[in-house]
């Protein structure tokens, strides 16, 4: 019964409180109150404690304080015989355990004992996880690529089952977190003595051998609403409803619970998120705290997967093709390195090429899937490299040439979701691996056509009506063919120059990340792609044509209000009601007044700087401190969750070569400070726009971390250089 | 076995067979021996005026009887009616007064004794009365609260401040039929005044205006009490405590506390601990004292410390039976003067101390809250002094059943998800996905009519069976209490499978001991948060929720019926009823009631039809609601699995079920 459970939790959470307080005690004795702490690369404190009370931990005297609040919650075990109510008091205890867990692993983290090394493999967890994971993952929360998280606490049966159920969440599209053991065992250990690939590029991430560091993953969860949904620290009932609503998460135990399991389960359980385990424990069911069962049992390994993603009430389909080896975005992260490489194509090592070509209905015969070239099976057989040219020809009624790209584009996607196949570049620069596994469990050549004809079919359900895929292996063909297709990019591209916000009447809605940040909206326009950098224009194009109730709206610009702005009627009429009236206006083209909103998951952070005139570019990944005295992580805290910060503004990376990045406010020149890394990777398409702007080595005068990170030594080199920013009118 | 029974309370009726045995006296023998009068009991009397009596009794009285005044049967019933509720709600609203003075008094300064406990309660009542409290000193929030619930006595236009904490679909029905209450004092007065001789004739109007008094009774005098009283002793959590005339002890000084005002008897709470009257008990040879509680001043202080009843209103002379009470002290509401008699016989002391309520052959020691403590030690004394007279005559019984008890509005919106988590939502699913069939209130009196404490017991049971959760309150509460049904393994044993489920994972007995028949309120407040939390009916009205007094006797149990049946509840009465002569009045009170609040009256003697009636109400209420229809063992929930479009649909689609 669930008194049981109760008086675990209750157990495990004084217990902790009576551990994270002596710790307290010995770090203040031995570091001093005042020594500062903060996990690594987060604006958000110890996340827990900081989301529930409000209260920033700051140093290891706030630990101390902080403690307070778990002590507060602690209670009395029910008693045997006519016991006294024990469900709040045991939820109580569960949050009085993840501040105490969260302290315990800070302190951890001080003495250098975070992230865990395991002492006999010399592997490292990912312990604590940062704001960049989490905001670099943003776009594939929302999109459903990444539909739900598992936490796996404990240690399977058996290695094998422990990699059955880990492989069946990965198909699933759930990104996994280990932590805990059982009987000594734990399922990362399990998946190690497998050879299973672990890591964010997998989706199986082992945070730590302890039940303790199952925390990690509820600290990720918990910055889901800070970060996305906008919600104020210590606002609590706000940041719950969030995590019960929004955040997808479960937890799967193997092997027996102990006291620590129920209490940080209890902890689990206050955010919405249910348990199931393969043991025989007492059941919770009746709902409310949940939106399902809190605490449910499944003994079938089988069925334990399933049984745990409808207890938490998520959805899941999933789009495989027939092949022979598992498919989802979890493999898609997946590495083959040559040693265990069976073949390859491209990758300037063979002549190879990918294209998507749009074609008449009656030229097309659907689902048919031909290899040209002489030899072909036997040649695969062998192994090592071949020449490949793809080409997908699709047709439909609702197709456009211009989706063509749209199209081309997912093949990176299609094929290296399968397990086994790897795929890197596009075009022209493609390279294909197939893993010696994979060929062993039966990967066949025309399976990279059944995987692109299943998928496109799939992914452009309503434009694509009829698919077939041709696979040329010859190197004359690839050669001849790769010359049509060169013409067919160099038209492309032409045309999607063309493409301006002045030369289209209609821009499109992304809506996709109201599942996390309710209020937002990106309003993506030709020359202006979305924040998270997944979506421009023709994407939105194609995905209301896909699915015109979806997340893509199109958007009448309506009648121009500021030309030098960008501010548009139908741009306004659309956002009241898309974002349930947060947001009244927007200007498109400036950051001082009314700037575009942000959900969270921006690659890049633009800030004014007043005093240089002029705004820094901070992207996502960047760790070094800017000139205005915040990093990137505590930068992005102040910008998301859908509202409108003049001075501040999250853009995609493409945004910053556009003519209309902050064109209102003067364009590229008011860029006085970007990461040298930053620089680099847009280098090339901005120094066109910076000649169009009249100072060609605009680069080099805009400054980075090498030359300053304060905002005095920014002035100094600014001057120094004469950069334009100067002279421009005032920004205020 | 012919034999019949007087209360189905075993250890009772062990102690009223030796009385009989003993040739004493009690209430059971005395309405055995005068059956109520049949013209009277059933509404057709009238004495309004000198003229009368009047009987409107015979064939077609309904029609053609008249009063010498010309009054109908019809209206004669529905002033009877009305006067009582005006009596009731006279009752629990001058106890709510005293409480409001002594809070003013607090926050002056002038009764040094009290404090306020609990400060959290004092701002969410000004949160409710729109008071500021962010850093005030507490004694002036206090203050504030004091003068703000005062001016509810007293006002004679506009409504009563607590309106507003209904749903707001209930208030636009009283609004609509004009029943929204003034002041208290205004609608008891108006009430009286209508029902006078030759004012107010129209039956339904008549009974209009009781409904406006009640609502002044249940949304003010009761709900002022209950908070004020919460502010001043603490809002009640779980306590584990003991019930029956077992917790009386052989070798300590008894003291009862009995009746329904919570001051002193807390007063009496602090004091009996103090070292120097313990030494004072065992100066007497005694070997300490041991405080219990009798009706509803017993659930005082129950609710709050844990302090043993010895049941309800039938148990008061059975008390004093047991030959073991030292003293019982009274103060106001439901005090038989037969224990004064009845002590003569043995050496209980009675001792009065309401200002208000004298008795003959009962001592009289005056409260005051000025000196609160010292008239509470002074009450410990006489108790003390008198331990040395217990003779060995009594029935000296010592069962006693544990109860947990202590379940407030608040208490109960935690014990659903803790300090972070707390709200009707699980209560809200519970019945929605038919693990819960419905809620009960189930309150009122216990009665010497019928086997005392029985039909509680019957019901209480049947319910529980039958998955339906229980809300307990005042004599109701002391019933199962004494019964032994207050405890989570009650739950285990006797619920139904989805009611036992929901017990278990919360940890609670399947009867909720809410406290005193004042705190009914808390059935108002938690009907209307369940409202607010969504998934249900949006107003108390329609609600799968039934009010029942299986055994009520006191005028204070038909304000509080009325006051339900006009805040939405469907309510059931046990007994004949007061209003039976006259089927015009019994109409309006069920159907048109029903109608306009789609709250009703009903009096029903026969237990099986209470439960059938019950059942009914609540199973007409899901099917209203388009619930889950009820199927013993078979709940749960239809998964709504989200996908990521539902996911971004989440903040503009209504979904109650998965609200916080």
């Amino acid at each position: 019964m669930s008194k049981l459970i109760a008086s675990a939790a209750i157990r495990g959470a004084n217990g902790l409180v009576a551990q994270a307080e002596e710790m307290v005690e010995k770090a203040i004795a031995e570091k001093g109150k005042d020594f500062a702490f903060e996990f690594p690369d987060t604006a958000y404190y110890l996340p827990m404690i900081y989301a529930m009370t409000g209260f920033p931990v700051k140093t290891v005297g706030d630990m101390k304080a902080a403690l307070g609040f778990a002590k507060e919650l602690l209670h009395d075990e029910p008693e045997d015989n006519i016991w006294k109510p024990y469900l709040g008091e045991a939820l109580d205890s569960g949050m009085a355990t993840l501040f105490a867990e969260e302290i315990i692993l800070a302190i951890k983290y001080i003495y250098g004992l975070e992230p865990v090394k395991d002492p006999d493999t010399g592997y490292v967890y990912n312990g604590f996880i940062t704001d960049t994971i989490q905001r670099n993952l943003g776009i594939q929360l929302v999109d459903g690529t990444m539909p739900g998280f598992a936490a796996i606490i404990g240690a399977a049966p058996t290695d094998d089952i422990a990699v059955n159920i880990c492989r069946e969440l990965q198909e699933k599209n759930i990104l996994t977190f280990l932590s805990g053991q059982s009987n000594g065992d734990s399922v990362t250990k399990q998946l190690q003595r497998k050879g299973i690939e672990l890591g964010w590029d997998t989706r199986i991430v082992p945070l730590g051998p302890d039940t303790e560091h199952t925390l990690y993953a509820l600290d990720w969860a918990i910055r889901a609403s800070l970060i996305f949904g906008g919600k104020k620290a210590g606002d609590f009932k706000e940041h719950l409803k969030y995590q019960k609503d929004r955040v997808f998460a479960f937890a799967v135990v193997l092997g027996p619970p102990d006291d620590i399991k129920w209490s940080t389960g209890a902890g689990a359980i206050n955010m919405g998120f249910p348990a199931v385990c393969d043991t025989d424990v007492p059941v919770i069911h009746p709902t409310g705290v949940c939106i399902y069962e809190e605490v449910d049992k499944e003994f079938d390994h089988a069925k334990i997967v399933q049984k745990a993603i409808e207890v938490r009430g998520l959805k899941i389909i999933v789009e495989k093709p027939p092949i022979p080896v598992a498919y989802g975005p979890a493999f898609e992260g997946e590495r083959i390195r040559k040693e265990d490489m069976f073949i390859e194509f491209g990758g300037q090592r063979t002549p190879a090429f990918e294209w998507a070509r749009m074609r008449e209905l009656e030229d097309v015969e659907d689902g048919k899937i031909a290899i040209v070239g002489a030899n072909v099976q036997e040649r695969y057989e062998q192994g090592g490299q071949m020449p490949l040219g793809i080409v997908i020809d699709v047709a439909g009624r609702k197709m456009q040439k211009d989706f063509e790209s749209i199209v081309e584009r997912k093949i990176h996607h299609n094929i290296n979701e399968a397990q086994g196949l790897w795929h890197m570049g596009q075009r022209d620069v493609n390279w294909v691996r197939i893993s010696k596994a994979a060929k062993g469990s039966g990967i066949t050549l025309e399976d990279i056509g059944i995987i692109q004809a299943t998928m496109v079919k799939h992914r452009f359900k309503s434009i694509v009506d009829k698919v077939q895929v041709t696979l040329y292996t010859d190197e004359a063909d690839v050669n001849r063919l790769r010359d049509e297709a060169r013409a067919a990019y160099k038209e492309r591209d032409h045309r999607l120059g063309a493409l301006t916000d002045d030369a289209v009447d209609t821009f499109y809605s992304c809506l996709l990340c109201q599942s996390f940040a309710p209020a937002h909206v990106c309003v993506i326009t030709p020359e202006r792609l979305g924040l998270c950098g997944a979506y421009n224009w023709l994407d939105g194009k194609a995905a209301y044509e896909i699915d015109p109730t979806g997340g893509n709206q199109p958007v009448p610009k309506g009648e121009l209000l500021d030309p030098k702005f960008g501010r548009y009627t139908g741009v306004d009429d659309y956002l009241k009601k898309a974002s349930g009236g947060a947001v009244e206006t927007l200007n498109l083209y400036t950051i001082m007044e009314n700037p575009m909103t942000s959900c969270g998951c921006f690659e890049c952070i633009v800030a004014i700087i007043p005093e240089a005139n002029g705004v820094m570019i901070v992207n996502r990944g960047a760790t070094m401190m800017t000139p205005i005295g915040m990093k990137f992580s505590t930068l992005a805290g102040t910008v998301g969750g859908g509202a409108q910060t003049p001075g501040f503004m999250g853009i995609g990376v493409n945004f910053i070569t556009s003519k209309k990045f902050l064109s209102g406010d003067g364009g590229v020149k008011r860029i006085v400070w970007m990461p040298k890394a930053l620089k680099e990777r847009i280098a090339e398409d901005f120094k066109r726009n910076a000649e169009d702007a009249g100072v060609p080595d605009l680069l080099d005068k805009i400054a980075d971390e090498t030359i300053c990170e304060d905002s005095e030594k920014l002035l100094e080199y600014l001057t120094s250089v004469g950069h334009p920013a100067l002279e421009m009118d005032p920004m205020f | 076995m012919n034999k019949h029974l007087k209360s189905a309370d075993e250890t009772a009726e062990r102690i009223i067979e030796w009385a009989e045995a003993e040739r004493l006296e009690t209430c059971f023998e005395r309405a055995e021996k005068m059956k109520p009068c049949p013209i009277g009991s059933s509404g057709a009397c009238c004495k309004v005026c000198h003229m009368g009596p009047c009987r409107l009794v015979g064939k077609d009285a309904e029609e053609k009887a008249r009063g010498v005044c010309g009054a109908t049967l019809p209206t004669v019933a529905a002033r009877n009616m009305a006067r009582m509720i005006a009596g009731g709600t006279a009752a629990h609203s001058d106890h709510a007064r005293d409480m409001a003075y002594t809070l003013l008094a607090v926050a002056d300064g002038e009764a040094k004794d009290f404090k306020i406990t609990d400060v959290k309660k004092l701002y969410r009542v000004a949160g409710y009365l729109n008071i500021e409290f962010e850093g005030r000193p507490v004694n002036d929030v206090a203050r504030d609260v004091a003068v703000k619930l005062i001016e509810d006595f007293g006002r004679q236009k506009g409504e009563i401040n607590y309106l507003s904490r209904a749903p707001k679909k209930t208030q636009e029905r009283w609004k609509k039929w004009g029943i929204a209450p003034r002041g208290i004092d205004r609608e008891v007065v108006e009430v009286m005044h209508r029902t006078t001789m030759g004012v107010d004739h129209e039956p339904d109007h008549i009974l209009m205006g009781g409904l406006r008094t009640a609502l002044a009774d249940g949304w003010g005098g009761c709900m002022i009490s209950t908070d004020i009283t919460d502010i001043l002793f603490g809002t009640p959590a779980p306590v584990k405590a003991e019930a029956s005339f077992g917790i009386f002890k052989e070798d300590e000084v008894n003291l009862v506390v009995h009746g329904h005002e919570p001051t002193l008897a807390e007063m009496i709470v602090e004091v009996v601990s103090e070292p120097e009257l313990i030494a004072y008990a065992q100066s007497k040879g005694a070997k300490g004292i041991n405080l219990g509680g009798m009706c509803c001043t017993a659930n005082e202080v129950l609710m709050r410390h844990g302090i043993p009843t010895a049941g309800g209103f039938t148990n008061q002379e059975l008390g004093i039976l047991t030959g073991l009470v030292d003293a019982l002290t009274v103060d106001v509401q439901c005090i038989m003067p037969a224990v004064a008699e009845l002590s003569k016989k043995f050496h209980t002391k009675v001792i009065t101390t309401s200002e208000k309520a004298k008795m003959p052959g009962a001592m009289h020691v005056e409260y005051d809250e000025h000196n609160a403590k010292d008239v509470a030690r002074n009450i410990v004394r006489i108790a003390c002094d008198n331990f040395p007279n217990r003779t060995k005559k009594g029935s000296h019984v010592t069962d006693k059943f544990p109860v947990i008890a202590g379940f407030s509005h608040e208490y109960i919106e935690y014990m659903q998800g803790g300090r972070w988590r707390a709200s009707f939502r699980p209560l809200n699913d519970a019945i929605m996905a038919g693990r819960v069939r419905g809620v009960v209130g189930l309150a009122g009196c216990d009665n010497p009519r019928v086997p005392s404490t029985g039909l509680h017991r019957f019901l209480a049971t049947e319910l529980i069976k039958n998955d339906v959760l229980i809300v307990s309150t005042g004599c109701g509460s002391a019933a199962c209490g004494t019964a032994g049904y207050l405890t989570p393994e009650m739950a285990l044993e006797n619920a139904g499978p989805g009611l036992r489920e929901v017990c278990e994972a919360i940890g609670i007995p399947p009867i909720l001991h809410l406290g005193a028949c004042v705190d009914n309120s808390r059935i108002l407040t938690i009907a209307s948060a369940m409202a607010a939390e969504g998934g249900l009916s949006d107003e108390i009205g329609g609600m799968p929720a039934v009010g029942i007094a299986p055994e009520w006797m006191s005028e204070k149990a038909i304000a509080i019926g009325c006051y339900f049946a006009a805040s939405g509840f469907p309510v059931i009465f046990g007994g004949e009823s007061p209003v039976g002569a006259s089927e015009e009045v019994t109409k309006i009170m069920t159907e048109v009631w029903f109608e306009r609040f789609r709250g009703a009256l009903h009096f029903e003697p026969d237990p099986e039809k209470i439960l059938e009636l019950t059942l009914d109400y609540i199973d007409k209420a899901r099917s209203a609601l388009k619930l889950k229809k009820y199927e013993p063992g078979k709940f749960g929930a239809e998964r709504v699995l989200m996908d990521m479009a539902a996911r971004r649909e989440i903040e503009r689609a209504a979904k109650p079920h998965i609200g916080l």
